[in-house]
């Protein structure tokens, strides 16, 4: 069934270091998207006339861009158009941050409008301070209903770092498919084994994560 | 930017174009297929369908659509499965969506209100009459935001297609790239033929939304 290759030499420390390298960029890229992400969001909720509109033009090249043609436009095109010379890395960091962000912001965006403005009045004719009233009542409901889908973002993340193997990076499907090669003669089946693996690898990233932003989303349902 | 270039290279896009548009529509209609099946035997719990599709869903959930086309096309058919690139893409295309299309729509069959169950039957319906035309249609109703928002997400997800060599867009962008080096309109063409693919979809989408937020208003 071609799962012997896995035990062949150091396959399968390999194959979880070509993991590592999807995973990190997912992890760098998520980071940023959950810090830029607030702020857009909360300038997005804010309703200021212009900014507004060029938000809403960055989210909807977002929903309707595949990550996989951003991927293309700032690997090959930037380095075109503007003869900067990015490495693979910096490019798909900056396109999963760019989509990441969009996502994010809608999400914050989503979670500030969602708190009616009666909670507000009540907050204020109950004798809280604006302060207060954000600290005790607006913040903690935010909280509750942003981190079960930021944690959810990260899940898709790390699913869509998969493409970055189309721009040349050598990650856990490149890996796979140069094991393939290596073991052509020897193992001729190899191709079904460690594409399961790596199916099951990525399965194993991801399962854990969307399990407890469901266990969460549950939890503080309101 | 180079009009005679854009004029020479438009044929190759319209071909790739309407591949890609017919794999991924094709995708979509079994991504619903499998998905209000699954949904249906993951609702009802249904003894051992009712597990398998949990898993499935589970499965195609939380892994790359990447990943599952590889091993559809080039691990399957070491154990004597094999099957061409285009109906890879649709069955890839299929899998993941029909996992993300259950999850919708059992969403929307969990929010139908045990109440509307017990009226239709007591009115003298049958099981079947009462899924088919009492809870059935609300559900779709209910999920359908989610279900536009699905069909956008696989229609972006065709872009990785040229990976299994499928002649779509994003193949011929590369080709044309590596073979003429007229990087700005090759991506400028990919750019504009993905807008024109996706665009009436996500305005469609918004609108439906709108709609339906109207509807839950009125209730």
């Amino acid at each position: 069934m071609g799962f012997e290759v896995l035990f062949k030499g150091s396959n399968f420390i390999r194959l979880f270091q070509g993991l590592s390298v999807a995973l990190k960029i997912s992890m760098i890229s998520v980071v940023i998207s959950i810090a830029l992400g607030m702020v857009i969001g909360i300038l997005m909720a804010l309703d200021i006339p212009y900014l507004k509109s060029v938000f809403r033009i960055y989210l909807e090249i977002v929903r309707i861009m595949p990550q996989m043609v951003l991927l293309f436009i700032v690997y090959f095109g930037i380095t075109r158009m503007l003869g900067i010379s990015l490495s693979a890395e910096v490019s798909s960091i900056i396109v999963f941050s760019f989509w990441g962000t969009a996502e994010m912001s809608d999400l914050v965006r989503g979670a500030l409008k969602s708190i009616p403005l009666v909670q507000y009045e009540s907050s204020m004719a109950l004798g809280l301070t604006t302060l207060q009233t954000y600290i005790y009542v607006i913040i903690p409901q935010i909280v509750r209903r942003m981190i079960p889908q930021s944690i959810n973002l990260i899940t898709r993340m790390i699913k869509t770092t998969s493409l970055i193997m189309m721009i040349g990076i050598v990650e856990v499907l490149k890996v796979g498919q140069q094991i393939i090669e290596a073991n052509r003669k020897s193992s001729p089946n190899a191709a079904f084994g460690i594409f399961m693996t790596i199916m099951l690898l990525y399965f194993i990233a991801c399962w854990p994560i969307s399990r407890l932003s469901k266990y969460l989303e549950k939890k503080w349902e309101t | 930017m180079n009009v005679d270039v854009l004029y020479s290279y438009f044929p190759k896009y319209a071909e790739a174009f309407i591949l890609t548009v017919k794999i991924g529509w094709l995708g979509i209609v079994l991504a619903l297929v499998i998905g209000i099946f699954s949904a249906f035997v993951t609702h009802f719990k249904i003894p051992v369908l009712g597990k398998i599709a949990g898993a499935y869903v589970e499965l195609f959930r939380n892994t790359p659509l990447l990943v599952q086309l590889f091993f559809i096309y080039f691990g399957l058919p070491k154990i004597g499965l094999s099957i061409s690139a285009e109906s890879c893409g649709i069955l890839g295309l299929g899998l993941l969506g029909g996992s993300y299309m259950s999850e919708a729509i059992r969403s929307g069959l969990d929010a139908v209100s045990k109440l509307q169950t017990q009226t239709a039957l007591a009115l003298g319906m049958t099981r079947l009459q009462v899924f088919l035309f009492v809870i059935f249609p609300e559900a779709v109703t209910l999920s359908l935001p989610a279900i536009i928002a699905n069909v956008i997400f696989l229609l972006k997800e065709t872009s990785v297609f040229s990976a299994i060599s499928l002649m779509d867009l994003m193949f011929t962008a590369k080709d044309l790239i590596g073979l003429y080096y007229d990087t700005t309109e090759a991506l400028f063409l990919l750019v504009m033929f993905y807008i024109v693919m996706l665009l009436p979809v996500s305005i469609l989408g918004s609108y439906a939304e709108k709609k339906y937020r109207y509807r839950m208003l009125g209730q």
